[in-house]
């Protein structure tokens, strides 16, 4: 490592006044953000835990310590369960599908395929638009009676189903509309790798006479598994981070169905100002994504090898 | 075969992606009553965006999200350039631990920590402006992560030829680091720009009022509470309020793709 201290050449023992200054200027420089970290990143995690052992304050009595009450009443809670189910089966709904098109997509348009910019825009626009805004343009088109979908199946003759109100394909619906919203980000990545694999790979293997599945399969996607991992950990925070469609499309219901981890704590936090439980329910977001961090970590670290 | 096969599935599923927005653009620019009726003569007209535009303060909103995205990024700009210079080239006490701290916030973004920084937000008495909305997101691990990578590229011999002449660190930053820097501060702007003009759960929650409310809570309070169900209206409302970004997207299609590239590739 080349550094500031190594420059001035001198090495331990006492500090020089050249160390001193690397030192000041240093945190110096690193001052405001990391005012701005500690209060808004580091700050409320712990407040986060100190708020979960307390109760809600109430107009005559200040917020008091209760202990492991709010966990307990979250473990009797049907609706956390619930809740917690629907944000299981929405990442393993959303997130291997999104890949997978998302891979698919690059494939196609890193290759020579006819109208290829064309068809690079349809799959990045969703991309730049706001999550509020095409939450929106869905709802239009999930609406029961007129909405494009129900014209749709209208035109083959199936009976008329109202997508979002019932509660066997409403989360369904919500997952469409990220997988949508997400594949043409993801995409991206992938585009940047295989566009950085070199060409000769692929000349080597036809001259071999390899199939392109089979060159897919044993040479490209082993390649790519750096930019999949990258990707998988930012579809799985994703998956408990975007909520906005709920807001627009279905506010958690019908019956919770569609209701996210976060959601929920939106709703308890800033509908229900249950803000004691909202800090218990945090936490266990919080635990989350730790635990998406941690695997992260160690997986990355393991098996593979960035350059 | 294959080959026919194949481009027929890519052209299949690129209409499928463009069909929502293609609808929602044949809803806004046409008469109501054609919303739901595909006739290639139907009239085509701007009403419904004269309509929406009058039905809620848009302008309003407009200026609150351009301040908001100007008034982030130029923060988020001075703070992370200071925070990656000092990670890249100052071996200052901590500073490992200190990197580590800053990588929390790509996993533990501001946007899961709504109930406590509204708690903050309203100690400091900043609910309801646009401060509120954009002081959790001001110091972006990202962005230090982003321009330490690409600080610490930059040639020493640059670096110590700036101190030869006598510049201190500030200008050394300055007249070395940031213009070398330059394809990445584009980058890291685009996508910030896009993330801060989408954003909406974490505005919704502190905003309360016209003089503070950006576009994507306006358009939501806009197509909740007024107006019912009409759908041309909303969907030119929505339209309206993407549209300087799709347009910029649409203009600049190649930085775009490029630099959220740049931007995932650590």
């Amino acid at each position: 490592m080349s550094d500031m201290s190594s420059m001035s050449g001198i090495g331990a023992g006492s500090a020089t006044p050249r160390q001193w200054r690397v030192h000041v200027q240093g945190w110096l420089l690193l001052l405001p953000a990391a005012v701005l970290l500690v209060v808004f990143t580091h700050f409320p995690v712990g407040a986060t835990l100190y708020h979960s052992f307390l109760s809600n304050p109430r107009p005559n009595r200040a917020a008091g310590w209760v202990g492991l009450e709010n966990y307990r009443a979250m473990v009797e809670d049907p609706v956390f369960w619930q809740v917690l189910g629907n944000n299981a089966w929405f990442a393993a709904g959303t997130i291997p599908l999104s890949i997978a098109l998302a891979l698919l997509m690059a494939v196609w348009v890193n290759g020579r395929i006819p109208g290829r910019s064309l068809l690079r825009l349809a799959f990045f626009t969703p991309t730049v638009l706001p999550m509020i805004a095409v939450a929106n343009i869905w709802l239009f088109f999930y609406t029961p009676g007129y909405g494009l979908l129900e014209q749709l199946t209208g035109l083959v003759g199936l009976p008329s189903h109202n997508w979002l109100g019932s509660r066997g394909t409403a989360l369904g619906c919500l997952m469409v509309v990220t997988i949508w919203k997400e594949a043409g980000f993801f995409m991206i990545f992938y585009l940047a790798a295989l566009q950085s694999l070199s060409p000769q790979l692929g000349e080597a293997a036809a001259l071999m006479g390899a199939g392109r599945w089979y060159f897919f399969r044993r040479v490209t996607f082993p390649l790519l598994m750096p930019t999949t991992l990258f990707v998988l950990v930012n579809a799985v925070i994703n998956s408990f981070r975007l909520v906005d469609h709920i807001v627009v499309m279905t506010k958690g219901g019908p019956d919770n169905a569609t209701a996210l981890l976060l959601y929920y704590i939106y709703d308890v936090g800033f509908k229900f100002w249950d803000q004691a439980y909202a800090a218990a329910l945090t936490l266990v977001l919080l635990v989350i994504l730790a635990a998406v961090a941690l695997g992260q970590f160690l997986l990355l670290d393991r098996r593979v090898h960035y350059q | 075969m294959t080959r026919a096969l194949e481009t027929l599935g890519a052209w299949l599923l690129g209409v499928g992606w463009a069909l929502p927005l293609a609808y929602a653009v044949w809803t806004a620019f046409h008469p109501a009553e054609y919303s739901t009726r595909f006739v290639l003569n139907a009239p085509l007209t701007l009403e419904n965006f004269a309509k929406a535009w009058a039905a809620a303060p848009f302008a309003r909103y407009f200026v609150n999200t351009t301040l908001l995205v100007a008034m982030i990024l130029v923060v988020q700009l001075v703070l992370c350039t200071l925070a990656a210079y000092a990670f890249a080239r100052f071996a200052f006490a901590g500073r490992a631990a200190a990197f580590l701290l800053v990588l929390v916030q790509l996993m533990i973004m501001p946007d899961v920590l709504i109930v406590e920084n509204y708690r903050t937000m309203s100690r400091l008495g900043l609910l309801d402006t646009l401060w509120a909305i954009g002081l959790p997101y001001m110091a972006s691990a990202f962005g230090i992560f982003l321009l330490r990578q690409t600080f610490k590229t930059v040639p020493r011999e640059l670096d110590e030829a700036a101190r030869v002449e006598g510049a201190g660190a500030l200008e050394t930053l300055w007249r070395v680091y940031v213009p070398l820097a330059r394809p990445v501060y584009i980058a890291y702007g685009l996508v910030s720009v896009s993330y801060h003009w989408n954003n909406f759960l974490w505005p919704l929650i502190v905003t309360n009022s016209v003089q503070s409310r950006p576009l994507t809570v306006g358009l939501q309070v806009f197509s909740s509470v007024d107006q019912g169900v009409d759908w041309s209206i909303i969907t030119a409302a929505t339209l309206m309020t993407s549209g300087p970004l799709l347009v910029a997207f649409l203009l600049f299609q190649r930085q775009f793709v490029q630099s959220f590239m740049r931007a995932g590739i650590r």
